[in-house]
């Protein structure tokens, strides 16, 4: 089987590639680390300086592994969606479920005023953002896909979904109006997006999120291919839709609501990604796009952060802008292309 | 009641549909039977009710009175993986965008066999080979499921519910998009199938002419009944002139066939 040692072939290549870029990553920045130094700190060893291994275990680190985080996740949620909506244009950013987390957020976040001091904490604490993004996320994918239900047309579904996105911002915006301007700077810091930053408490957290979301992706792999038929195949198959569409909501939402909720609403990944890894790997066998998905998110949102961090300049990029820059082409190139290919 | 022969009956059986308000019957009393080994074809004209009573038999919709019993079990009773054992169907809707070649497709077919992620066995692939060998697909292994021709996707869907590995396969107007030469090829398979595997085969179609000819049983629907029998009895009953209602589309029960007066 040729094509089983092509996949094989581009699989080392993807693995090897992202810890080459695992290793990149932490190296370069405003300050310019060498290779061996990350390698020796990371392995347990001393660096030479001690500045450096400050650097890498506090600041780097901790990015880099974010980095991944949100990139694996983002992408898994955006394939899941491809499937579940049959539309290739479909992804947490376009279907609304970002929006729908930044109004989870802004809620607790610029509403807190609105609320007793003893709910506000509860609300204001790491777990209480997640909470609430991860509940707006879920409500607005719910609510696209109520409303699929009754279209049908998938296009239609999308324009949905920038509706949801308008109207959530119209509602942030007016909570903004009514918000001090230290909490609309904290709104307005954590909407441009950014990986740094986290705690190795919320990294955590994160973790936990992302391999929860990521394990129920994972059996969602043959109901996805189920799927690749259409409902009324699939359903015939022997598949459980309405079990197995919860399944993928939860999965989604959990992925979406909480990345978000930390690394604020990052646009294409989730897009974009699914369809790098179905051109490079030519199937729509989920078990072999999960892991290409896996693999090539992380290692994009590796490439997205060097870029936003500008080597060599003290300024860091929002990381929302870099990954619109590098998206939106892809996107604009996908819809030129000829339809069949993708799914 | 039945003999095991008898994959399929349906009993007393109403079908229709029920909104809050009204109740809608399609076709009342129905008492069919589906055998072992048989092909059988669903004919009526449009708006008859055809795919309501495809719908019903299969378990999407639910019958307004009666039941459907399958393999001497009712239809609403079965968990979906084990009537995706028993039943198996090919459909007229267009298959969703995506990268499948056609062994994938096919292999599809093995999922109510899979485990949670769908792991195909050495047995199951010998079953998909299997089915594309009866169906004559075998060139097309390697093939994108978009790049083939309409009459050979119809193929590989029937390979498809082959793979399934179930007792009666169900086919909703199987040739439509299809010329003469392919019509021809895809009803004789049929045929071939239900001779060589004894499985049953009900299908629905427009083709009443071709029907006639390779089918061993038919049901004929009109909307005032439903009727079941073997096509001779039916041309010598003539049956067939209740199916359209116009003086000018006349069964010619010399030759076989409708003809325009």
């Amino acid at each position: 089987m040729t094509h089983r040692k092509r996949n094989l072939f581009l699989f080392s290549l993807l693995g090897l590639g992202l810890i080459a870029l695992f290793f990149i990553n932490i190296s370069l920045g405003s300050i310019t680390i060498p290779f061996k130094e990350v390698y020796s700190s990371l392995t347990g060893g001393q660096a030479s300086k001690s500045t450096w291994e400050y650097i890498i275990i506090n600041y780097r680190l901790p990015k880099a592994i974010t980095a991944v985080l949100v990139g694996m996740g983002l992408s898994i949620s955006g394939l899941l969606m491809q499937t579940l909506f049959r539309n290739p244009l479909a992804g947490p950013y376009v279907l609304g479920l970002s929006s729908g987390a930044s109004l989870g957020v802004a809620f607790v976040i610029l509403g807190a005023a609105f609320m007793p001091a003893f709910i506000s904490s509860i609300l204001l604490s790491s777990y209480g953002i997640v909470l609430a993004s991860t509940l707006g996320s879920s409500f607005v994918l719910l609510a696209v896909l109520l409303i699929s239900h009754r279209l049908r047309d998938t296009m239609a579904i999308l324009i949905v979904g920038l509706m949801f996105g308008s109207f959530t911002s119209a509602i942030v915006g007016t909570l903004t109006y009514f918000s001090t301007a230290e909490q609309l700077q904290k709104f307005t810091f954590w909407s441009m997006g950014t990986l740094g930053n986290l705690s190795w408490t919320s990294i955590t957290i994160l973790s936990i999120s992302v391999f929860i979301g990521l394990l129920l992706s994972l059996f969602s792999i043959k109901p996805l291919n189920a799927l690749l038929l259409g409902e009324n195949y699939a359903r015939s198959l022997g598949l459980n839709f309405k079990k197995t569409r919860l399944i993928i909501i939860l999965a989604t939402s959990i992925l979406a609501g909480s990345i978000t909720a930390y690394a604020g609403p990052i646009a294409f990944i989730g897009l974009a990604v699914p369809h790098i890894a179905k051109l490079l790997f030519q199937t729509s066998n989920h078990s072999v796009l999960y892991w290409s998905t896996l693999l090539i998110g992380a290692g994009i949102m590796l490439i997205c952060d060097v870029v936003s961090q500008m080597p060599g300049f003290d300024i860091t990029l929002p990381i929302n802008a870099i990954t619109s820059l590098l998206g939106a082409p892809i996107v604009i190139w996908l819809l030129v292309r000829k339809r069949k290919m993708m799914g | 009641m039945s003999t095991t022969e008898d994959i399929l009956i349906t009993t007393n059986l109403n079908i229709g549909y029920k909104t809050k308000s009204e109740v809608t019957t399609i076709a009342k009393n129905l008492n069919l039977t589906l055998k072992q080994g048989k092909l059988i074809a669903l004919i009526g004209a449009n708006g008859v009710g055809k795919s309501t009573l495809l719908r019903t038999i299969t378990g999407i919709q639910k019958p307004l009175e009666g039941a459907v019993f399958l393999n001497n079990k009712k239809i609403s009773d079965y968990q979906p993986l084990e009537l995706a054992k028993n039943l198996s169907i090919v459909l007229t809707e267009k298959l969703p965008p995506s990268n499948l070649t056609v062994f994938e497709l096919v292999a599809l077919g093995r999922q109510p066999y899979t485990n949670w992620i769908g792991t195909i066995t050495n047995q199951d692939t010998t079953k998909v080979h299997e089915a594309m060998e009866l169906t004559q697909i075998s060139h097309l292994t390697t093939k994108k499921h978009y790049e083939i021709s309409d009459g050979q996707l119809q193929k590989v869907l029937v390979a498809r519910a082959l793979a399934q590995d179930t007792p009666l396969i169900i086919l909703d107007e199987p040739t439509t998009h299809l010329d003469l030469l392919h019509k021809v090829a895809l009803f004789k398979l049929l045929k071939k199938l239900t001779q060589e595997t004894n499985k049953c085969i009900l299908f629905s179609t427009h083709d009443i002419d071709m029907a006639i000819q390779l089918s061993d049983e038919m049901i004929i629907m009109t909307p005032e009944t439903v009727v079941q029998d073997e096509p001779c009895n039916f041309i010598s009953k003539g049956t067939f002139n209740t199916i359209f209602k116009d003086e000018h589309i006349v069964f010619d029960s010399e030759k076989g066939k409708f003809v325009i007066v």
